[in-house]
């Protein structure tokens, strides 16, 4: 166990499969540009390669290699990046195996930064994990801490089918415990955060720091909050989630992305359909606002779900 | 590249042949059995002598990537004709189990990894392919087969500078025949209008640029061998220019369903009205053309011609027999294959 950074993991997790599974390869922007890289330095120019500024072809060529028999991982930086791809993001990778029978798999991984809220304005900074569920054959995961950012990242390149790894911008630097070896979490599992019996809160990637912050300040006001964390959102553990409401019948879903762009809409609409005995009150959404992100501090503050909206969001519920 | 010997020649007229008689029958399979065939179909007709040309020059473990115009390249690597007509029936036995359709026709054994319905998305995933055969380092080629109107999309723009500036084994085959669906080359390429072959473009990416005769096998064989073997070479991607004639229409109509589906006049009649350039083509028409270079060089008697088109015609009704009497999969299959 060793406490590093958010994103010292993830590249431990990459390098660790990359020395486990010559099949492997990193290729993207920005990386590799001199022979001083480390990836580089382990593991040559066949397989560690810096492409250009061409998201189409990278993304493109990862789904010719993996049908090919290898295992692609793509440094896309930012998942804004995407966009200018996304037909080979959703309407190529995903569907291969599918359209022909069977026959082949499609191994990959987009590695891609979202929601840079400090200053990035509005085309860096968006939370599109919703836009990458409901594409059948595509798996989406978030990791929050420091060590699911390894385990997930390691899972994801094992995966034999197309996953895009989202990690958040504001936790690159998060110090967090992280078990040295070989460390996979699964996807498909949700982890609880904290363990309370008033109010299920779920968030994802950096609102889960928010949502254990605002459950501390609750419970000073004497509520116990649930906090739960899917990790992947495809497959989503509705399970857990649903286990939770079951017992405190009360939640409240938090998220970075404009109400009808979050994985929290898809959410709440599972519970209902599957939980809705189980709850007392209507669910209550914690979203961004319904605007591109701002530029200047207390704009972009102000239309980011915070750490009082969330109390504030909870007290309103249970009141 | 390994010289065309007599065999070879009626082994390329052959494939034609059943390339020609294969895409007769999916057109005819409109009128014969209407309600078989659903969405949308393209063929292959006036492009036989460019993809068996192109294909003749592959080794077995070499691979290929297609666009939805997907028919003919199958048929040459040997994959079974009545799986193809099955998967373009949609019956379990098809060659994706009727999960793809005509678009889709893939057969990763022979090495054929598979097709893209979107314009232009095929190329950087057969540049990726690529990319992997570089670094296996077992001397393989691939293929990219495309059309011209995919040369306007940043997809090809990307994929060409990658390949050329990393020297993939790739070879870029665009089959241009002259229409983006039913706008015609000059009106949306600058090359075109310019009066300029598109073989131009492979010069802002620094590579070869060759135009052929897609019209003439062993023309086509000669220009993507010398540039197979370039790329098997490890000097890198070539984009050959092959010029064909579709001699149908881009696809069947597009209707909604309770019209029955057919295919329409092809487009220098139905929309430009142009019926001369149309019956020029036909006039060109590849396969009688092989044909009757064939039988003039003393190659083949007209009997064995005439045996090799009958052969082509017999496997081909057996192949809509087949996929005819195949069964439709059963409903629930549908939620396979979604995750490997």
């Amino acid at each position: 166990m060793a406490e590093i950074p958010y994103i010292a993991a993830i590249e431990m997790a990459i390098h660790g499969e990359m020395e486990r599974d010559d099949s492997v390869l990193y290729f993207g922007q920005n990386i590799a540009t001199t022979e001083n890289d480390k990836f580089l330095q382990a593991f040559g120019p066949d397989r560690v390669r810096v492409t250009p500024i061409s998201e189409t072809a990278e993304i493109g060529m990862a789904v010719g290699a993996a049908l090919a028999g290898y295992r692609p991982v793509v440094e896309l930086y930012m998942a804004e990046f995407m966009l200018v791809a996304m037909d080979q993001v959703v309407n190529e990778a995903p569907r291969f195996r599918y359209m022909t029978g069977g026959q082949v798999k499609v191994p990959l991984v987009l590695k891609a930064g979202y929601g840079f809220t400090a200053g990035w304005a509005g085309q860096h900074t968006g939370s599109l994990a919703a836009l990458f569920m409901g594409w059948p054959g595509l798996k989406c995961v978030i990791p929050s801490t420091a060590a699911d950012a390894k385990g997930l990242m390691a899972t994801a390149i094992r995966d034999d089918n197309p996953v895009v790894f989202l990690h958040h911008y504001m936790l690159t630097l998060e110090h967090g415990d992280v078990p040295d070896g070989e460390h996979l979490v699964p996807f498909g599992k949700a982890e609880i955060r904290r363990a309370g019996k008033d109010v299920t809160i779920v968030a994802t990637g950096w609102m889960v720091n928010r949502s254990l912050a605002a459950a501390e300040k609750l419970k000073a006001e004497g509520i116990d909050a649930e906090v739960i964390d899917p990790r992947s959102i495809a497959p989503l553990d509705l399970d857990t989630i649903l286990k939770s409401v079951a017992k405190t019948r009360h939640v409240v879903l938090v998220d970075q992305a404009p109400r009808h762009a979050s994985v929290s809409a898809v959410i709440a609409g599972d519970i209902v359909e599957h939980g809705f005995s189980s709850l007392k009150k209507p669910i209550v959404q914690v979203t961004g606002a319904d605007t591109t992100i701002p530029y200047s501090e207390p704009l972009e503050a102000f239309v980011i779900p915070n750490e009082e909206r969330i109390v504030a969001a909870v007290r309103k519920l249970l009141k | 590249m390994k010289e065309l010997d007599n065999d070879r020649r009626v082994w390329i007229f052959n494939q034609m042949a059943r390339i020609r008689e294969f895409e007769e029958r999916v057109k005819g399979t409109f009128e014969e059995h209407p309600g078989v065939i659903r969405g949308h179909t393209h063929l292959a007709d006036g492009a036989e002598a460019s993809i068996v040309g192109s294909l003749a020059t592959l080794e077995p473990t070499d691979q290929l990537m297609t666009t939805y115009r997907c028919h003919g390249y199958p048929i040459v690597l040997g994959t079974d004709a009545g799986a193809m007509m099955a998967e373009i029936y949609g019956k379990k036995t098809g060659l994706c189990g009727g999960y793809g359709g005509s678009m889709h026709l893939t057969d990763v054994e022979r090495g054929f990894l598979g097709t893209s319905g979107i314009v232009a998305q095929g190329i950087p995933q057969a540049t990726g392919a690529a990319y992997a055969a570089q670094i296996r380092k077992q001397d393989q080629v691939v293929l990219c087969f495309f059309g011209d109107g995919a040369s306007k999309q940043g997809a090809f723009s990307e994929s060409l500078n990658l390949a050329s500036l990393w020297k993939l084994p790739i070879v870029y085959v665009m089959e241009n025949n002259n229409y983006n669906v039913v706008t015609r080359s000059d009106q949306e390429d600058a090359n075109a209008a310019a009066g300029e072959p598109l073989a131009v473009k492979a010069k802002a990416f620094s590579m070869p640029g060759v135009t052929v005769d897609g019209g003439d096998p062993e023309a086509v064989y000669a220009t993507v061998g010398e540039a197979v073997d370039r790329a098997r070479g490890g000097d890198g991607p070539t984009l050959v220019e092959s010029k064909v004639y579709r001699l149908s229409a881009h696809g069947n109509i597009i209707v909604p369903p309770g019209i029955p589906l057919h295919f329409p006049e092809h487009e220098a009649i139905e929309v430009f009205g142009n019926a001369a350039e149309y019956e020029a083509a036909k006039k060109g028409d590849p396969v009688p053309r092989y044909r009757a270079k064939l039988v003039q060089d003393g190659v083949l008697s007209a009997e064995q011609a005439d045996e090799i088109m009958q052969s082509a015609k017999d496997e081909m009704q057996a192949a809509v027999d087949f996929g005819i009497e195949s069964e439709l999969p059963a409903p629930e299959d549908a939620t396979k294959f979604v995750y490997a």
